[in-house]
Order: structure tokens, then sequence, then C-alpha cells
């Protein structure tokens, strides 16, 4: 029982760690991406698509039926972060606002597109392309069900966000976008190119935040389209919060958050109605954090200084 | 150095603009909104096969077309225009408030909260102001628990607000599993508690409110004291605290004031429109409003046109979605996100000039002669003309 | 082919706006010297130096590097040209270290290694006499270390040509002797260094030439070795440096506000303020000299209630005597326990205790003026509010350093500017703009401020005319205690002349004015007497008319970090300088002076 619902639990944070390390490594660079939702729906939409299509064209193969859809998606993330970035970045928008926006179109053209071309029904077959276990062994072993059960996707998570974690505290790349997410005034001067980084740094972290999308649809639905990549995309910017913006720490918020959206399958006795109180722990725990590190006002706790501020080097 | 590199100007560069007249900005954003429709046209004709012309047709058909439709048209508006109005003291101030979902939906809760547990046991009138309060009373509260910490703590707004919005979702999920148990988890709309029909509608009540209050806030932030001090707080906290403005006040009680509207937006969904709760009561209009008050400068009488923009869209598009035939509710969706996108995009040309560099000056080789003393102080005190640059002076290019 | 300037501007003009920054500059710098670019506040030499650090971009003009023509987009064209700034306002990363600071923007086909970027930078400091630690964080360090950061910063990329732009403001005397020693140290490295500057004697110690820049153009550049202070100050200002304030001896001086034991820590925890104790007068300018950051913005904000006061007392003396009370103030119940204390007067010179009248009477009394205050009203300003200071009638008006981002909203009309202040007044929920109007459009016709209209934003205004509507402002409320801090920052010498004129107006008008300012001459010239700040403390209270300039910088260094001081001391006394006071007595030996004298 344990063991299922850990294992359970790694499963389903592999959308919350795509999401949150994308949109990690995207304010890192001193952007407020709002629509991370919009993007990781646009994501998933595009992998199911290409896989769509991939069957329509009666291709089978099975390593095109998993790569062509991780480029696809990354892709699609890619345009909608270059979307974001160049209204944020070269428009210089409001990141609020143009995040929000984001939201809508990204949520809207995956539900319409999902919606016109009714793929899932050809998907599902094949999405147990996604979901059969990387390492096949078979066992009752408990940690062989709970780390070696799952899909390539949940591992690929992980591994981004060690890589994350790495490139931004141990390599120069990591330190200029750390500066550039700081202060891009000292960036600039020190002959960093400022736009460039945002623009990657947020074209990067959304193409990372819409894999989330696509493993959630085709491996934790099992290739069913549903509408829950938004409320998932909400959670992931929590998790942001609630890791302090930090990848490897994500790895185990992401857990807890994944643990605590199933806890309730595995509760005996457990009513409708608590469900959803179990739930809203995930928000309100981040609420607890955004709130502590508030009061203790700690350096190493704060958002990157320049979050949600645009740049413009000529301000007078 | 390099010294075979060409010498290069940038491409372009850009210079704030400060004095753009009120007119120029509105003609800008409105060829943008044109445009978009134009876009928007185009879409629906790849997308959906029909006649780019007849889709506007549709769209008017769809938003104007019969008095009911109107009706729809007015009521939208009207709710869209009171979930703006919330989140505008508080952005004038800049405090990012995006959980006006949240805190509308609490107010929603609230009031069927009384309407659930009282309903027939008590006068219906002393019901409905009963449940009004506790809409109000609800709706601050949600908005206020935000403001206490960014006053206190400097806690980040924006991520504070926005978590409150599913704190309050799966609250109202919760109560109504335990109202419906084993059920589909549907309240089924209440005869108690409703508000008055007037004219022989009930939407009348709520399109009166939303222009009654749209007033009101436009007076309110444009000449009352509040108001103004909530201008000086949103363009300078340090000056604000140099006049004697207490900041924490006036970020409380502005917040305040937005969960009131909030609660008030709530109620009328309720008691005045739906008549049950639900999760997507709000339906995520906390966060187009965000986007309908922001495209109106913040200007409560600007609301007016950009949310009607908004709720024509969507009630165009889905007349468009009907006679073509398909049902897909995620097309308006998709038409708002292009439109609100353009207008975020377009703010840029108001905001910013671009000035581009026509020519590409030639490196001019300067003959090496090494420089004594006296020369060096003869040039730069008669500040010699270089001829050759003179016909290549820079020109600059409006956009 | 080897040449002799490492750099050359050519005819460089740029232009914000309408306003012209640089027009038609020619200067050039030579390999291995110390080049002082002179000129007063918003002459232009920062703007230009920027555009050789590629911040801007000039609109005409060419700048040669090594005899070669370069186009300089950006900082890292700057770099890549081997040309450093440190800018005064710092750019570091304040949650970095210092070695991950210098690291950034470094191009490096090695590995990245923070270790060995912090050996490097060591090795660096010994060689030029810097004392750093790499691994210490940016918001942590002091000034003094930020800069050598920036400086150390700038040599890593290996720049020859290194830019400073005003070092010395943020300094202890010590430190400036350090710097200076490292730039010796550079410049014997071959490198140019270029300091910005409006400080005459430093310009005189360290460089080989001086450029003077005026009003944005080109002056003059001379070798240092064939030129005088005076010299260049005349080339600076352009006329003769003149200043002939009209200063009247204080008609009736009368203690205003009394400072006593004020301690009022920064954010940091530190005491910016430090056990400060003095009196100013109605009628009279008092100075504030001191080093910038040494407890001025903590005193005048502590004071004016925006600063938490940590101990001590403000004591106010609201000039009532024999004026008549209002309700505007103070209730009913205030008014008739204050009768009960003796406070009042009728008209006729008799005590009033209100003993047996009735409320109806006494509010008909009160408002016929006919209830006198029998002395000044006597109030402690600690642990008031802002408001209640300002609603107390207590006029505290202040000029903040900072004009654009505390005590006006740029983005706001001159109007609503002028409501800041008022707009509180009567009881109507709206906001009157009749009084707001009327007073812009008396400030912009008094004082002459160039507007296109009152309904203009002050940040589309030049600095000059920001700070006429400031003052403008602040003196309208006819306040009894005016502070004005660096009201004179960036302006040009007329406005700055309008500005003083104000003040000694103000003055004339019994108002007890408190001065901060930077520059000793003028505040000898103008005030009464002065207060010495120094680390916190007050140093000195002196006769403005009788102090020499000396005296105050002495004053000014006695109690900046006690070796350094001492270090200072010891110097200026083998040079030959009297000491006049005894440091510790000094304060006190003034002070009673000064007393006697009232």
């Amino acid at each position: 029982m344990i063991v299922t619902f850990l294992s359970g639990a790694i499963r389903l944070s592999a959308t919350f760690l795509y999401g949150s390390t994308g949109e990690i490594i995207t304010e890192k660079a001193g952007h407020l991406n709002l629509g991370i939702p919009g993007v990781m729906s646009v994501g998933a939409a595009a992998g199911c698509l290409s896989v769509y299509y991939l069957l329509k064209a009666k291709i089978y193969s099975s390593l095109l039926l998993i790569l062509l859809p991780f480029l696809t998606t990354i892709v699609a993330g890619g345009l909608m972060g270059l979307l974001y970035s160049f209204l944020t970045v070269s428009l210089r928008a409001n990141q609020n606002v143009t995040g929000l926006a984001l939201t809508t179109l990204g949520v809207g053209l995956a539900g319409y597109l999902m919606n016109r071309v009714k793929a899932e029904i050809m998907i599902i077959g094949k999405a147990s392309q996604f979901y059969s276990t990387l390492f096949s062994i078979d066992s009752d072993n408990w940690f062989v069900q709970i780390f070696l059960s799952h899909g390539i996707l949940v591992y690929l998570a992980i591994i981004i966000a060690i890589v994350a974690q790495v490139i931004l505290n141990r390599t120069r790349l990591g330190l200029h976008l750390r500066a550039v997410g700081e202060s891009p005034a000292t960036a600039d001067a020190a002959g960093i190119n400022v736009t460039g980084y945002k623009y990657v740094a947020t074209i990067v972290g959304s193409a990372i935040a819409a894999l989330g999308g696509l493993f959630t649809i085709m491996d934790y639905m099992g290739g069913n389209w549903e509408y829950i990549l938004e409320g998932f995309g909400w959670l992931s910017i929590a998790l942001v919060i609630f890791t302090l913006w930090r990848p490897a720490l994500s790895i185990f918020g992401s857990i807890i958050f994944g643990g605590l959206y199933i806890a309730a399958g595995y509760i005996n006795g457990i009513t409708f109605a608590q469900i959803e109180l179990i739930k809203l722990l995930p928000y309100a725990m981040t609420i607890v954090v955004l709130i502590a590190t508030s009061i203790l006002g700690s350096k190493k706790a704060q958002p990157p200084a320049s979050l949600g501020l645009n740049y413009f080097r000529e301000e007078r | 150095m390099n010294t075979t590199k060409k010498t290069r100007e940038p491409l372009f560069h850009l210079i704030k603009r400060t004095n753009v007249p009120m007119w120029q900005a509105w003609l800008v954003r409105g060829v943008t909104v044109l445009a978009a429709f134009l876009l928007i046209g185009l879409m629906s004709f790849i997308s959906l096969k029909i006649n780019p012309f007849k889709v506007y047709s549709y769209m008017i058909k769809g938003a104007f077309g019969d008095s009911y439709r109107i009706m729809r048209l007015l009521r939208d508006l009207a709710i869209l225009l009171l979930f703006a109005l919330a989140v505008t003291p508080a952005f004038k101030m800049k405090f990012w408030n995006i959980g006006a979902e949240g805190q509308v939906l609490m107010g929603a809760y609230a009031c069927m909260f009384c309407i659930f547990n009282l309903g027939g046991k008590i006068n219906d009138t002393l019901l409905i102001f009963i449940s009004l309060a506790a809409a109000l009373v609800a709706g601050s509260i949600w908005a206020v628990i935000p403001a206490l910490f960014k006053a206190k703590w400097n806690t980040n707004e924006t991520l504070f607000t926005l978590m409150m919005n599913y704190v309050a979702i799966q609250i109202i999920l919760y109560t109504i599993k335990i109202w419906v148990p084993g059920g589909t988890g549907v309240l089924t709309p209440t005869v108690y508690g409703n508000l008055p029909k007037i004219a022989g509608d009930n939407f009348w009540l709520s399109i009166i409110a939303a222009l009654v209050m749209t007033a009101i806030m436009f007076v309110y932030l444009r000449f009352s004291k509040h108001g103004y001090e909530i201008t000086v707080v949103g363009e300078s906290e340090n000056t604000a605290r140099y006049i004697g403005i207490n900041v924490k006040k006036v970020i409380i009680r502005t917040l305040l004031l937005s969960g009131l509207i909030c609660g008030i937006t709530g109620f009328l969904l309720v008691a005045g429109i739906n008549h049950t709760v639900s999760s997507t009561t709000a339906g995520g209009r906390g966060f187009t409003a965000i986007l309908v008050s922001w495209l109106a400068k913040f200007n409560p009488i600007f609301m007016i046109f950009t949310s009607f923009l908004v709720v024509f869209l969507a009630k165009g598009t889905d007349e468009v979605m009907t006679m073509s035939g398909i049902t897909n509710s995620f097309f308006s969706q998709v038409v708002t996100g292009v439109m609100f996108l353009m207008i975020i995009g377009c703010e840029f040309f108001i905001n910013y000039r671009v000035v581009f560099s026509r020519h590409i000056k030639k490196a001019t080789v300067v003959a090496a002669v090494p420089v004594t003393e006296e020369s060096a102080a003869a040039e730069t005190l008669e500040a010699p003309v270089n001829d050759t640059q003179a016909d290549a002076s820079e020109k600059e290019d409006n956009v | 082919m080897e040449y002799v300037n490492a750099i050359e501007m050519k005819n460089i003009t740029k232009t914000f706006g309408s306003v012209i920054a640089n027009n038609k500059v020619n200067l050039d710098i030579r390999k291995g010297e110390i080049l002082s670019v002179l000129g007063e506040n918003g002459c232009g030499k920062t703007t230009l130096m920027n555009m050789l650090a590629g911040i801007y971009y000039p609109d005409e003009g060419q700048i040669f590097v090594n005899g070669e023509e370069v186009t300089i987009r950006s900082p890292k064209d700057a770099f890549n040209l081997k040309i450093g700034m440190v800018h005064q306002h710092f750019k570091l990363v304040d949650v970095f270290t210092a070695a991950q600071n210098i690291a950034l923007g470094v191009k490096d086909n090695g590995l990245y290694s923070i270790k060995k970027i912090a050996t490097e930078v060591r090795e660096m400091g010994s060689r030029y006499g810097f004392k750093i630690n790499p691994n210490k964080l940016i918001h942590e360090m002091s000034v003094s270390e930020k800069q050598t950061v920036e400086i150390i910063k700038v040599l890593f990329r290996g720049a020859n040509i290194l830019i400073l732009d005003e070092p010395t403001a943020v300094l202890t005397p010590q430190e400036i002797k350090t710097l200076f020693a490292v730039l010796r140290e550079m410049k014997k490295d071959g490198k140019s260094i270029v300091i910005i500057t409006h400080k005459l004697n430093e310009v005189m110690e360290i460089s080989d030439r001086v450029a003077v820049l005026r009003k944005g153009e080109h002056i003059a550049t001379v070798e240092t070795s064939e030129t005088n202070e005076k010299a260049l100050a005349d080339m600076m200002v352009g006329k003769k440096l003149n200043l002939n304030i009209d200063r009247k001896e204080p008609v009736n001086p009368k203690p205003r506000l009394i400072i006593e034991h004020m301690t009022v820590k920064n954010r940091d925890g530190i005491n910016a303020v430090d056990d400060v104790s003095f009196t100013v007068n109605g009628g009279e300018i008092l100075g504030i000299a001191g080093i910038s950051g040494n407890g001025q913005k903590e005193l005048l904000e502590g004071i004016a209630g925006l600063q938490k006061v940590e101990s001590g007392d403000i004591i106010f003396h609201n000039p009532k005597k024999d004026k008549p009370v209002t309700f505007f103030h103070k209730t009913l119940r205030k008014i008739k326990k204050m009768a009960a204390e003796g406070c009042f007067h009728d008209p006729e010179g008799r005590k009033i205790n209100f003993d047996g009248y009735k409320n109806k009477e006494i509010v008909r009394l009160v408002n016929e003026e006919k209830v006198l205050f029998y002395e000044d009203e006597i109030i402690d300003l600690r642990h008031r509010t802002p408001r209640e200071i300002q609603e107390l009638g207590i006029k505290l008006s202040f000029v903040p350093e900072d004009r654009l981002n505390m005590g006006l909203v740029g983005n706001m009309s001159i109007i609503d500017n002028m409501a800041l202040r008022s707009y509180r007044k009567g009881k109507s929920i709206f906001v009157n703009k009749k009084r707001p109007k009327n007073l812009a459009d008396k400030i912009i016709d008094e004082l002459e401020v160039v507007t296109p209209s009152d309904m203009t934003p002050v940040r589309r205004l030049s600095g000059g005319n920001v700070q006429k509507v400031l003052v403008g402002r602040e003196i309208s409320s006819s306040p009894k205690v005016l502070m004005a801090a660096y009201p004179v920052r960036g302006l040009d010498i007329n406005s700055s002349y309008l500005i003083y004129n104000l003040l000694n107006q103000q003055k004339e008008k019994n108002v007890a004015v408190i001065f901060v300012g930077e520059d000793l001459d003028v505040l000898l010239a103008l005030s009464d007497r002065l207060v010495v700040l120094s680390g916190g403390k007050v140093a000195g209270v002196v006769d403005a008319r009788k102090v020499t300039k000396e005296e105050v910088g002495l004053l000014m260094l006695s109690n900046a970090k006690a070796e350094e001081a001492e270090a200072v001391k010891a110097e200026l006394k083998k040079e030959g300088t009297v000491v006049p006071v005894e440091e510790n007595n000094s304060e006190e030996v003034i002070a009673e002076e000064k007393e006697d004298k009232e």
C-alpha cells in the first residue's frame, strides 16, 4: 500500500517537476511567467497531435512514437516561450498581464485543437509507450516498485532538475543567468547579453514545462485528454515558491505535491469531501512557505530581485 | 581588437516616449483591435472554413441578434465589469491582486452557505440581507489576508493571491460534496433567497449594480482623497510615507474595498443569476478582469468598453461556432487570447519610439600622428569640425 | 605604430530628449596617465564617460581607441577595447560573493571555477595593494569594500583604461589615501586612469592632466602641474566663484527645536545618529556639515517622524504665545484640561480656567479667538507619526535628497503634486483641486518654473525646476521649521542662488531653517551656526561667521573610525595645520560659547 502510494507520488511528481524546473529557469532570468498553464497545455496538445498524425500515417515505429511527440512538445513549448519573451523582453509588456493572456490563449488553443481533432481515441492505445517502465524489471521488491517502475519521462524530469541545479549554481552560465535576474543593469554593465539570456531562459524554461504537459497526458492520464493541465500548471508555479527557487529541492517538493494529490485514494474510509480538503494542502503549504520566507526575510530565500520588472537600459 | 572589423552602429535603438497625446495612444489601440478582428476572421476562415465576412455578421448576430442575446451580453458584461472594478483600485496602487477569482468565489460561497442553511427557515427578504452581509464579509476577508501580510512583511501578493484562489476552490468543492453527498457534485439551484426580478428579468439588478459601481469607482479613484492616496502610494511609496500617508493602512483599506466589491459580485452571481454555487462560478473571470482593467488603463469608464470587447468576442465566437456546426467552447478563449496579446504588444509602440539608423558609417582612417602636448591642447580648445562626417550625420526615423 | 593617446573622443554629442548632455566634446586620454574629468554636478561628465563604457551611444561624433575608430554599442564592446568603468552606483549583485561578481561576464575558455577566480583575485589584490575577501557576500560589505570589488572587476577583465565615477564621494579620508596609492600603482603598470570628480583638491593631488567640462561642453584640458585650484574653479563654474550670499544677523533667535540625545538606527541596526543634541533657533539658518552618509539623512528623517527614534527627545517650541487657540487640532475636552492647567489667557491678559463655563460658551469664546495661549506650546515630536507632526500644525517642511522618489510624484502633474501637502484639508471626501492649482500657478510665476503648463508631470521638468516646485510647495505652508537636505544638488548656479534666497527669506520670517549641504563654501556663507556631524555624532557646533573651512573639515573627520582620524590628525599636525580644539571637548566648548552669546 505505502509502496504503491509512493510509487504513484513519484510518478505524478514529474508533472510538477517539469513545470517548476521550467518556471525556475524563467524566474531566475527575472521573468514571472504566469503563462505556464497555457504552455503546458499547448505542449501536451502538440505532442498528442503528433502521435495522432503518426498513427494516421500508419507509422508505428516505437522510437518515432516517443521521439516525435517529445520534439513537437519541446518546439511548441519553446514557441510559447518565444511569444512570451518577445512581448515581455523586446516589447517590455507587463509580465503578469502577458502571462495570464498566454494562459488564456494556450489553454484555449490546446482545448480547441484536441476537441476538433478528436485524437485521443487513437492515441490512448499508444500511450503505453510512455508509461511502460523504462527498466523492464518485474519484481515485487519495494525499491524496484517505488523507484524503478516508471516511464522514461519521470526519470528525464529528475535528470533535467539536477542538471538545472548544477548549471544554475556551478557554472558560469548559471552565474550569468542569476545575475540577469537579480540585477539586469549589473549584468548588462558586465557585458552579459541580458536580452539573449532572458530569451533563452524563457524559451528553454517553457520547453521544459511543456514536457510536463506531455507527461501528464501521455503517461499519467494514459492518453486521455482531460482538462486538468491548467490546475497542474498553477501548482507548478506554487512549487517554485515552495522550494525556494531550487530545482534540486523541487524533486522532493514535487513528490510531496504528487503525494498529496493522490493521497485520498490511499486513506481508508475517507469521504469525497475530505479528498478535496487534502487537495487544498499544496496551496496552503505554499502560502505558509511564502509567509515564512517573507517574515524571516533571509536573503537566500527571496525571489530574484528583479522578478517581474522589465529591463530598459536607457531608462533615466 | 580585431582591426578588420567594420565599425557599425546599432541597427536601431529605443527611446522611451514621455508625451504621447491621448488620442494617438487610443488610435494605436483602436487600429490594433481592428487588426485583431481581421486576424480572428482569418483564423475562423482557415479553421472553420467559413466566409470571413460572414464571421463578422455571425459575431454581431451572436451578440445583438435578439433581445435574449442582448440580455445575456449585458449580463455577462455587467459581471465581468464588476470583477474588473474589484481589481482596479489595488492595481492602481501597484498591488498585483490576481485573486479576484477566489475573492468572488468566497463571496458566492458565503452567500450560498446562508441560503443553504437558512433558506425556508426565515423570511426570504431577511435571508437576502443576511446572505449579502455574509458575502461582503467573506469576500473582504479573502482580500485582506494577503494585504495584511503585504503591509506587515512585504509578502509577495501576486503569488499569495494566486494561491488563495485555489484554496477557495477547494473549500467550495469540499462543501458541495458535503451538501450533495454521493451525488453528482452539482448543487441544484435554490428557490430561496433569490433577488427579485426587475422588468421580468432577474439580470437587471446585476446590470444596474455594475453601472452604479462603475460610476462610484470612477469618482472614487479620480476625485476622492482615498483615490488620491492610492495613486500616490502606487507611484511612489517613499513620497507617500514622506507626506504622512500610512501606506499600510491604505493597502489594507484598498484591498478591503476590492474584497467588498468581490463580495457583492459573488452575491449577485448566486442570488441574482445562478442561484447555486460551484468551483466554476467565477469562471476564470478573475483573471480576465485583470486584463480588462489593465487594457483600460485602470479607468472604470474605459473598462466598460474593454469588458464589452471581451464579452462580445465570447458571444460572437459562440455564434460562429454554432453556425459552423461545431461545438467547441474553446474557440472563444483562443480568440480572446489573440486579442489580448495583440493589444498588450501594441502598448510598446505607445511607450517607446524605435529609432533606426539609416546608414552604416565607414570606418574612417585617421592619420597616425603622435599628438604633442601643444596640439592636443589646441585641438581640445578649438574643437575642430570634422568635414568628412558632416554629411553623415545621423538621421532619425520615427516609427 | 605606437600611439600616445589611448582614447580620442571627437565631436561627441549626446542628447536626452531636449536636454543636451554633451555638445561636440573632444577629449583624449593618454597611455599611462591619470586624467581628471572635472565639472560641476550635471555638467555631463558621467554621460560622456558612459559613452566610452557602452552604457549610452553617442548621437554624433567618433571615438578612437589606439587611433582606430571604434563603435561602442554595449559594455561588452567596451571590455573588448579594454575599457572598464566603475560607476558611482555600484553595479554589483547583492546576493553574490565578491568572486562571483568579479567572474560575471569574464570570458575564460577554461572550466569555470570560483576557487580559481578567488585565488587570482587575492593575487591581484596583493599586486596593487587591495585588501579583499573574495568569498564575502556583497550585501555584507562596506562601501569601500564594494568599490574595491568594482575596481578589481574591471582589472580582472584586463582593462587598460579605467574610468572611476566620483570614487571618493563615499570614502573616508584614510580610504581615499589607500585608493590613490592603488591608482598610482596601476599607473606605474601602464594603465590609463580617468577620474570623474568635482573636488579640486583631489584633482591637484592625483592627476597628471585635467579636462574641464561645463554645461555639457569641453572647456579645456590642462596639465595639472601648470594650473592651480583657482584657475580650475574658474574654468569649472565659468565665472569667478563669488558666494556673495546676503546673510543677515538673526533677529530675536529663540529655541524652536531642541534635539536631546537623539539616536536613530539605520537599516543594518547600526546607530546612524548617535546621541545627538543641538538646538535650532527660529530666525536662523542652522547648517549641517559632514561627509555624506554620516547620519544626515537619518537625523532629518528622525525629526520628521519618518524613521524610528530609538532614544532621546525632539522638543518643539510652537510659537503660540498670545495666539488664539483653535479647534483645528484640539478637542473641547483638551482645551478645558489645558485651561485648568493655566495654559490660556483672555485678550486682557487674565488667566482663564473656564470654571463654571458652559461648553457652549467655551466654544463661542474659542471661535471668537478670545482664548489665547499664555506661553509657547511645548511638544515632544518623538513617537508622533509624520502625519501627526504635520497635522499638529508643526510645519516640519522637509526637502528630501531624492526629489523624484521622495517628496514628489514624477508622473503626477504640478497641481497634483501641490495637493500632496494639502489634500487632507477639509471634511469633504473629495480632493480640493482649486487651492493646489492656485498654488501651482503662484509658484510657477514667482519662482520662474520653466514648464509647458501646470498640468505637466513633474518628471518632465529639469532638475532645477523640479527643485523649485518642491521647495516652493514646502515653504508655501508657512513652516515653523524648514529642513532642506542637499536642496541645490544638481542645480545650476542661478537656480542654486534662487534656493539660497528662498531659505534666507524663510529665516527672515522667523522660521528655523536646517540646511544640510555638501559644499563647505556654501554652508559657511549661508548658515548662522553650523552643526558638524561625524560618524553619526555631533563633532561640534560652531559659529559659521567665525569658523574657517579647515576647522570644519577637521571636525568632519573627528569621529571617523578613531584610528583613521588619529592618523589624519597626526598628519595635519605634521604639516603644521593648527588643530583648534581638543576632540572630546570641542562640542561643548563651542556650543557653550554660542549659548553665552545668546
